[in-house]
């Protein structure tokens, strides 16, 4: 699915990156009006540690570099503090750019594979959406057992004090295993996402065409 | 009948031990002494948060928001929305900001929102607790019922992320906001002016995805509220509250040091200082107790004082 997309993508676009994020990122069209000043790779809290800077990422997208983009591992660092978008002289959308960046690489199989946040990103829309509201314990869990039994019961155990210490603070409820509080329309918001996914498909140009 | 009566969106994290809880405790308390009536919006779903996006998409993301103004345009009509959690109220502000400016986004919006009987209409605006504490009721309205000022307590406000940016409260600077040190002194308190991390990010989200890199930033959150001497660090956010409170043993296991600094919340204070008892204040709820806040909740009033 995500490679039929991707060379759909590549098909389309030629040698345009620019023009497909205009297309199909989230905010992509902001991206032509960065002016290099570089105060958003400054403003980062996380700038320590990624290869390229909202700054770069936008020259690099001008320049073309398709692949570089998409499987870099640096919008995944963002962590929606938005001190680029208050600071940018331009007043570009940094964050949600930086977040549409990650996710259309995510949809075209490009993002790098064991990226921490994409998974944490993936299995917590999946946890909101599933009852309509977060089920906090089961998310927790399920961000340590990601790479199975064996590593899931370590972490966990890793984490112990942690645990008991919410527990005793009432912040954490071990029947949320069991039950849940959840939205009473369920089958209403299941109805309503998949009519939305349907209808984004459709104006980003992902559906068949 | 109350003095102001609004839509509630208390969001995922506040549940019933969820790791919010005592946040709510401690707002119902201070709102029963500003007689501020919350009313829930009924069957009220979660904003997305940030960290939902790569899995979500736009539109997704955008009617989840518009689900919860769409029940309460319907059940609540009239009422602004006031949300008590900084996540979910910058979601619904940005969706219904993008939804209002583009006509497109909102016709789609409203297409996939038929298919659970409701209509958006952007009638209703949606606001943090924060800015109807400020805006609607002023300092001076909630300094009128402190009976416990809480005299001799140093405060490092430490106002994150996303109450902070991009919105922001009105007249606030993004560097340097100024109003939870006006509302620590509102109810008594020391307020650290020169608390140099008041805005840094705490990791958000990524505090799970990627553990080390955000406890580098709560270490630094920490160690400068203790370089500046605070009794206790005090925020608006409840996953800066619960990242800043419940890493540091990690942070003291993994790098040797002895942080134990107290996180709160606005709504802590000012149920403490209202008289509130320490249950209702909810600082029953931390894993790192804030003891001189709950000495100043056990102390009994002076008869003439009340």
């Amino acid at each position: 699915m995500s490679e039929a997309l991707n060379e759909q993508a590549i098909a389309r676009y030629r040698n345009d990156f620019l023009k497909e994020v205009e297309e199909r990122v989230e905010e992509g069209e902001w991206v032509k009006m960065c002016m290099q000043c570089g105060v958003c790779a400054g403003s980062c809290p996380f700038g320590p540690h990624w290869e390229h800077s909202p700054q770069k990422l936008f020259m690099m997208i001008r320049a073309g570099k398709r692949e570089e983009v998409l499987s870099s591992d640096s919008m995944w660092m963002c962590t929606s503090c938005y001190n680029c978008v208050v600071r940018c002289p331009r007043k570009l959308p940094i964050t949600q750019i930086m977040h549409g960046l990650a996710t259309y690489a995510y949809r075209l199989g490009l993002a790098p594979k064991d990226q921490p946040t994409r998974f944490f990103s993936q299995l917590f829309w999946k946890n909101a959406v599933h009852t309509g509201r977060v089920n906090e314990l089961k998310l927790t869990l399920a961000l340590y057992f990601k790479d199975g039994l064996i590593q899931g019961i370590k972490n966990a155990w890793g984490m112990r004090n942690i645990g008991l210490g919410m527990l005793l603070a009432k912040r954490l409820n071990p029947l949320e295993l069991f039950h849940e509080e959840t939205c009473k329309d369920q089958e209403g918001i299941r109805k309503m996402l998949a009519k939305a996914r349907e209808l984004e498909n459709k104006r980003r140009g992902f559906s068949k065409e | 009948m109350a003095k102001k009566e609004y839509a509630f969106y208390p969001g995922c994290s506040s549940r019933l031990r969820g790791s919010a809880s005592n946040y709510l405790v401690s707002v119902n308390a201070m709102c029963k002494t500003l007689d501020v009536k919350l009313t829930q919006i009924p069957d009220w779903n979660c904003c997305g948060a940030s960290i939902g996006y790569a899995e979500s998409g736009e539109l997704p993301r955008h009617v989840m928001n518009a689900r919860n103004f769409a029940l309460s345009e319907k059940h609540l009509p009239g009422r602004d929305i006031v949300a008590t959690c900084a996540a979910c109220w910058l979601n619904a502000k940005e969706s219904k900001e993008k939804l209002s400016a583009s006509a497109d986004l909102m016709k789609d919006a409203n297409e996939a929102l038929k298919e659970a009987g409701l209509r958006y209409e952007a009638k209703s605006e949606v606001r943090h607790m924060v800015e109807v504490l400020i805006e609607d009721l002023g300092y001076e309205e909630l300094g009128k019922h402190v009976v416990k000022p809480l005299d001799g307590l140093k405060f490092a406000g430490y106002v994150g992320c996303q109450t902070n940016r991009p919105f922001g409260i009105a007249g606030e600077s993004f560097e340097n906001p100024v109003y939870l040190d006006k509302l620590v002194e509102t109810v008594g308190g020391e307020a650290i002016a020169d608390y140099d991390q008041k805005v840094t990010c705490c990791g958000g989200a990524l505090a799970f995805s990627e553990p080390d890199k955000s406890q580098k930033q709560i270490k630094d959150i920490v160690e400068s509220a203790y370089d500046r001497g605070a009794d206790m660090i005090v925020t608006p956010c409840p996953l800066c509250q619960a990242n800043v409170e419940i890493y540091q043993s990690e942070i003291n296991r993994k790098r040797g040091t002895k942080l134990a600094m107290p996180v709160t919340y606005y709504s802590q204070l000012m149920t403490v200082a209202y008289g509130g008892t320490l249950k209702e204040a909810g600082l029953d709820g931390h894993v790192i107790r804030a003891k001189k806040l709950e000495e100043i909740a056990v102390k009994v009033i002076p008869a003439k004082k009340r």
